[in-house]
């Protein structure tokens, strides 16, 4: 058996939520905290990045308007798709994830979540919502190509007391956790979206072939 | 360093009066502007080609055709020739007749800017931008350096034996910039020929354009036309000018306000902090404009956008005056004192011809077509003589 050295990696926690405090930046924190410990147990130590899209949400409408991320925005974007992987976490809002999360997605370029381990969460105030990650957030993160863990973690207000629907959300919190710690894991440090100005390595003769 | 104007010919309603011009008014200004540049001594005016409204800017070359006959001095550019949607045989005709038209005065800007609905217009699509501007500017230079041209590619009918007429003025076709604000393609395009890379440098903010600049330099480098501080550089840039800068934000802001490219976004303060967009007196102009240098390095072209938003003719032609009477003379002679000798100033037709070895009518072994009528087969000599 190999030993393996520990690395650092970094994890990103996007939380859409707009009140202080938020039940969705409870969640959001609770996933971190519990993918660090899964982490470490791997051997991983791990840097967390919470990104709070409410204090983005003008830079967020800006860059709708221009095109461009303001310096501001532009630093959480790179901090988020340079993690080595992601917590996405949104309240739900009118059946789905909420406009200002959808939008935080909707600047990234297409291709800079490709094969980035991500865990979904979502707040409701009612169990009614609970399959919100399934239809609204999974397929989200299909189309932008990242990789989601296989267990999504909604909570609804009950869940907050204690005493589950069906399991209770430490032990869903815990295994989505854990899955994503998997992912990440078996991924090596430090990949980050490819540098479009770097020296081409297609040609300009190759491009002239058509190639 | 070359100084000018650079429009796109939009037609928008003026937001302090809600008037909206008429096309042939604001075709008629677009005119106008480019007089005025030539009177207070700007180099370049570069006008734009759309092909959708709000746009007037169709058919640049005719514009620009009646531009040289009222001017002497000013250099006819474009901001952008449309290379994706243009049939090249058409662009490359269509500049060498306004090269014999304006003897010389002539460079282009190619750049794909079309948006999607544009493309199938043409017979094209948005999907092939990259392989189209590839391809049709091959074909382009090739129409300008061989006399006959045999040709197949991917997205226009095969060439057999075709001549382009008339063959470009002295033999030397116009010189050409590349446009982009972001594809690395187009700057790797501009350097593999050694032709020019012009950022349009507005509306976005200007590490956009240092790191475009930057890899178009060190790509021009690489293919061996010169070091990277000698590659030809272009900026734009856009300003609003009075002689108070409380007065320019003032007047300045229902335009900004309401703009179609920047209405409801970042404030016309957080705008110009995160643009290169320049509100205020002459002196911040200058201030700004030479800050420039310090992400691009010495470039050799400077266009300014001033003709936009719904802002009336009579206020640009002021910003013209201001352009000619404080800003500029000032900026020709500071860029002056900073460049190096090494660094090369903007090709214009004379020092092409002069690069080339002179111009081949002059050297008595002239092979363009344009002396022979494919009817009569008679030169022009012959039939002068008739």
């Amino acid at each position: 058996m190999t030993t393996r050295t520990g690395t650092t990696r970094t994890l990103a926690v996007v939380s859409a939520g707009l009140s202080t405090p938020s039940s969705t930046r409870l969640l959001a924190d609770r996933l971190a905290t519990a993918t660090v410990a899964a982490l470490r147990e791997r051997g991983d130590d791990a840097t967390v990045e919470v990104v709070e899209l409410r204090g983005h949400a003008r830079d967020l409408a800006d860059h709708l308007t221009t095109g461009f991320a303001n310096a501001e925005l532009q630093a959480t974007i790179d901090t988020v798709t340079g993690a080595d992987g992601l917590i996405a976490v949104t309240p739900v809002f009118s059946a789905s994830y909420s406009g200002l999360f959808k939008t935080f997605f909707d600047v990234l370029d297409k291709d800079a979540l490709i094969g980035t381990p991500v865990l979904l969460g979502a707040t409701a105030g009612t169990a009614r919502h609970s399959l919100v990650v399934e239809y609204a957030l999974r397929p989200l993160f299909a189309y932008l190509r990242a990789a989601p863990a296989p267990t999504g973690v909604f909570a609804a207000s009950a869940d907050w007391a204690g005493g589950g629907i069906d399991r209770s959300l430490a032990d869903r919190v815990e295994r989505a956790a854990g899955e994503l710690a998997g992912l990440v894991a078996g991924r090596p440090a430090g990949v980050r979206p490819a540098d479009p100005f770097a020296d081409p390595a297609t040609s300009f003769e190759e491009l002239l072939r058509g190639q | 360093m070359q100084f000018g104007v650079f429009t796109v010919g939009d037609v928008t309603p003026d937001p302090t009066t809600g008037r909206t011009p008429t096309e042939a008014e604001r075709v008629k200004s677009l005119i106008a502007i480019a007089l005025k540049a030539e009177e207070v001594g700007l180099d370049v005016f570069a006008q734009g080609q759309h092909h959708n409204p709000p746009f007037v800017v169709s058919s640049p070359t005719t514009t620009l055709g009646y531009i040289a006959a009222k001017t002497e001095k000013l250099v006819l550019s474009t901001s952008t020739t449309l290379i994706t949607t243009t049939d090249p045989v058409k662009i490359a005709e269509d500049f060498a007749t306004l090269q014999h038209v304006a003897d010389g005065r002539v460079d282009l800007m190619m750049g794909r800017g079309n948006t999607g609905p544009v493309y199938p217009w043409f017979g094209k699509d948005i999907r092939d931008g990259i392989p189209l501007a590839v391809e049709n500017y091959q074909l382009l230079r090739r129409l300008w350096r061989e006399d006959v041209v045999n040709w197949e590619g991917r997205f226009r009918t095969p060439l057999q034996g075709f001549t382009s007429t008339p063959r470009p003025l002295d033999g030397v076709p116009p010189f050409v910039w590349h446009g982009s604000i972001r594809s690395p393609q187009i700057a790797e395009q501009a350097a593999f020929y050694g032709d020019g890379f012009f950022h349009n440098h507005i509306f976005w903010p200007a590490e956009h354009t240092q790191r475009m600049v930057e890899f178009y330099r060190r790509r021009f480098e690489h293919y061996g036309h010169g070091s990277a501080d000698q590659a030809i550089v272009g900026l734009g840039g856009q300003v609003f000018m009075r002689k108070n800068s409380q007065d320019a934000v003032a007047e300045f802001r229902p335009y900004f306000d309401k703009a179609p490219v920047y209405g409801g976004g970042p404030s016309l303060e957080e705008f110009s902090s995160q643009t290169p967009l320049t509100v205020g007196s002459p002196e911040q102009v200058i201030e700004r404009t030479l800050g420039f240098r310090d992400y691009v390095g010495d470039y050799q072209r400077q266009l300014f956008l001033i003709d936009h938003a719904g802002l009336p003719l009579k206020t640009v032609l002021e910003q013209l005056d201001i352009l000619g009477e404080e800003v500029v003379p000032v900026l020709r002679k500071e860029f002056a004192a900073l460049k190096p000798a090494h660094v090369p100033d903007a090709p214009t037709h004379a020092s092409l011809v002069a690069a080339a070895g002179g111009a081949r009518m002059s050297t008595g072994s002239d092979t363009t077509v344009h002396a022979t009528d494919d009817v009569t087969g008679r030169t022009v000599e012959a039939g002068a003589q008739a």
